[in-house]
């Protein structure tokens, strides 16, 4: 994979608390699963970034072999690969993702 | 598209399958949710259970047979616990 790309994310990865790479954007999400997991992440009221991979298709493909995933979106917390929306929607299910964010943002 | 029976043959092709349910989420073929319960999913976090059936369907899902694809993997004993 280019290197350029993969700095790229890296870049938005670590510095990103919570970052979502998604279809569309938060107000205009263009897929069910990335409206789901918006909505996911938002009910627990932490800022998080994202970025449109239908905006640039050297991304939408770079993310997937950034992390070896072969489906949008995806969710870092805290520069790791923590899944897409069934997992994230099971996380939250579990009551696993709050202490996950709590910790990411030092709470 | 794929057929239910094509999915459940690709998996336990590659996977010890104890049990495994197919849900046309659209009714188009391509939009699938599948629960999956395997002992090989046991000790493994859930980006590795999700990693395996992801490679077990790498063909039918890279040549967009299978368009969308939600997953609900357990090991037997989180399937136990679920009281399914």
């Amino acid at each position: 994979m280019a290197e350029d790309i993969k700095d790229r994310i890296d870049e938005k990865v670590k510095n990103n608390k919570i970052m979502l790479y998604m279809k569309g954007t938060p107000d205009f999400p263009q897929c069910g699963f990335s409206a789901h997991t918006v909505e996911i992440l938002k009910s627990y009221g932490f800022p998080f970034a994202t970025e449109d991979v239908l905006a640039d298709p050297t991304v939408r493909d770079g993310i997937k072999r950034y992390s070896n995933w072969p489906t949008i979106p995806q969710v870092y917390i805290d520069g790791k690969f923590v899944g897409g929306c069934d997992i994230l929607h099971e996380l939250h299910e579990r009551g696993e993702l709050e202490p996950m964010l709590k910790s990411a943002f030092g709470k | 598209m794929i057929s239910p029976e094509e999915i459940k043959k690709t998996v336990t092709k590659a996977l010890p399958v104890t049990v495994i349910e197919t849900q046309d989420l659209t009714g188009g073929g391509d939009h699938w949710q599948l629960i999956i319960v395997s002992p090989a999913f046991e000790g493994k976090g859930l980006i590795e259970q999700h990693r395996m059936v992801n490679e077990a369907l790498k063909e039918p899902m890279g040549d967009q047979r299978i368009h969308a694809l939600s997953l609900k993997t357990y090991s037997p004993a989180q399937w136990e616990k679920l009281g399914s």
